[in-house]
């Protein structure tokens, strides 16, 4: 580049250097559902990276709000109770102008015993295009990507997977880390890892990203990871399970608590809350261990004062706030890039008109 | 690295950009409330060149941006693929400015009914004015350039590349016939 250009670059903004080679650019999105983040390629992440990178950018205007979904059916179907993970898709959807429907299982048809299958069918009837479904039964967004035509995310299926809010951990980490990767970097999720489909989709993104996952709890909530592990750590994947907070939280560089369902209790795999929150709750004094520059993350809802202690909550160290802001980023991303396969087919694309800037 | 027939060098760029950038002034009587904004991606260093000539003819700094228009595109729903965003970052308060957009290639319109669809968005520019290198003409839309650098009559099956030192290692423009085109929607132009 010539002097002459950079003279122009200090006037009062600086253009982003966004060009790259066109054969350094990333390939398209090629998946019509999000289901888990286990088929996603470390190019794919990226892309959403990247996207959501946008999304932000969007997030910062005076209004933001961009056309590129317009005339879209977003279909909200959630089967369990939530607030930040459907607020987050209802947001999204809306600041890329979708329209947007809600359905909440409790006050639908559900409770007078129609089935997933004939409710995915009337929702698709009645113009959904993209469908967003949390279900309490494992698999059960898989079921709606067999019935449904348009696209289907996983807000969240029981036990098994929550990719989005694994993607915006990821988000998150590379943009609070020094050097925006999380590759070698030491990662620990602490708490009831067991029930957590927040905790196995983790697993998945932030081991394929290089990370050097340390999973701690109780051993009650731990069990069958170490099998896990094990496998892992023979696929070449960094994946670490203890029940010492000692070991996994020393010179760790992000901790993410999880929330303790107070359900647990009555299964009896755990005494009692008072007795967690003294023998694995994140307190200032525990996370002295950690690295200074620490990030502290919660998937939400918190249990202050059980899984994670109000003032570290709230403290310098924490990115919670920056999950939720970045949660509809990757939301908006993920939405974006899904309607692009959705829409294949909807009408011949002449190639003249498919670049704008021919 | 350039395979079609060359229609402007690199020296002829220069001189089109150094042009450009005294009619955007003269239009303006001024460089006050000048603000020059360019299209990603080619549109971004070719906004940067003209507002490096106009500090160096008039001593006067203008602010550049970057737009991507990706969000607004009309098309979306027809490509195959989503196109990958690159980028917005425009100058604080575009409200009462004169922005002149910058683009390479002016084809069909598209792309700055789509460009000034986002500038509104961001604000409440004074004037909104149209800055490209090539002028290749079909024009869909309603939309004229204020400032051409070249007029290229071409045909629908043809197509025109720009090359830029910041994008694509050098300077040039080049027209190509496109093998196996389809037929554009709605176009009654008779082929050749």
């Amino acid at each position: 580049m010539s002097a002459v250009i950079d003279d122009a670059a200090t006037t009062d903004v600086v253009v982003p250097s966004v060009d790259v080679a066109p054969e350094s650019q990333p390939v398209g999105w090629r998946h019509r559902h999000l289901l888990d983040v286990d088929g996603l390629t470390a190019i794919d992440l990226d892309l959403v990276m990247r996207t959501a990178d946008a999304m932000r950018e969007v997030l910062a205007r005076p209004i933001a709000k961009v056309p590129a979904l317009r005339g879209r059916n977003v279909t909200i179907l959630f089967y369990e109770a939530s607030t930040r993970t459907r607020v987050s898709f209802e947001v999204a959807a809306k600041n890329l102008s979708a329209d947007v429907v809600n359905i909440a299982a409790a006050t639908s048809s559900v409770t007078k015993g129609e089935s997933l299958i004939d409710t995915i069918r009337t929702v698709e009837a009645l113009g959904a295009q993209m469908l967003v479904i949390r279900h309490s039964v494992s698999g059960a967004p898989y079921l709606a990507a067999e019935v449904f035509s348009g696209s289907v995310l996983n807000g969240g299926d029981g036990w098994h997977a929550h990719p989005t809010q694994a993607l915006l951990d990821l988000y998150t980490m590379r943009s609070r880390l020094d050097g925006g990767s999380v590759a070698g970097r030491k990662i620990v999720i602490l708490g009831d890892v067991l029930h957590s489909r927040v905790a196995r989709s983790n697993i998945w993104s932030l081991t394929a990203a290089g990370a050097d996952l340390w999973l701690c709890g109780p051993p009650t909530l731990l069990r069958g990871f170490e099998a896990w592990a094990g496998r892992g750590a023979a696929a070449g994947r960094r994946f670490h399970v203890t029940s010492s907070v000692e070991d996994a939280l020393r010179d760790a560089d992000v901790v993410m608590a999880l929330r303790i369902q107070r359900e647990r209790m009555a299964s009896g795999l755990l005494p009692s809350l008072r007795e967690y929150a003294a023998r694995y709750g994140l307190t200032a004094a525990r996370l002295a261990l950690a690295k200074p520059a620490a990030l502290v993350m919660h998937p939400g809802p918190m249990n202050e004062g059980v899984e994670i202690a109000a003032e570290v909550a709230a403290g310098p160290q924490s990115v919670i706030t920056d999950q939720v802001t970045n949660g509809v980023a990757i939301r908006m991303a993920l939405l974006y890039l899904l309607a692009g396969v959705a829409s294949t087919g909807s009408g011949a694309s002449p190639a003249a008109n498919a670049s704008p800037a021919a | 690295m350039m395979s079609g027939r060359r229609i402007m060098t690199a020296d002829e760029i220069r001189r089109a950009t150094i042009r450009l950038s005294h009619e955007i002034v003269e239009k303006q009587a001024g460089t006050d409330g000048l603000l020059l904004i360019g299209i990603q991606r080619r549109g971004v260093p070719l906004a940067r060149r003209i507002a490096a000539a106009i500090l160096e003819n008039e001593g006067a700094r203008v602010p550049v941006g970057a737009l991507d228009i990706t969000f607004y595109r009309d098309d979306l729903s027809l490509v195959a693929q989503q196109p990958v965003v690159k980028g917005t970052e425009l100058p604080s308060g575009i409200d009462g400015r004169t922005v002149v957009l910058v683009d390479d290639v002016l084809y069909t319109g598209r792309t700055i009914r789509a460009a000034m669809d986002a500038l509104v968005d961001f604000g409440r520019p004074q004037a909104i004015r149209l800055a490209v290198l090539v002028d290749r003409g079909h024009r869909e839309l309603p939309i004229r350039a204020d400032h051409v650098g070249k007029n290229v009559p071409t045909s629908r099956e043809e197509l025109v590349r720009v090359h830029l030192e910041e994008t694509d290692g050098e300077d040039g423009v080049e027209i190509e016939r496109i093998v196996d085109v389809p037929e554009p929607v709605g176009a009654g132009e008779p082929v050749g």
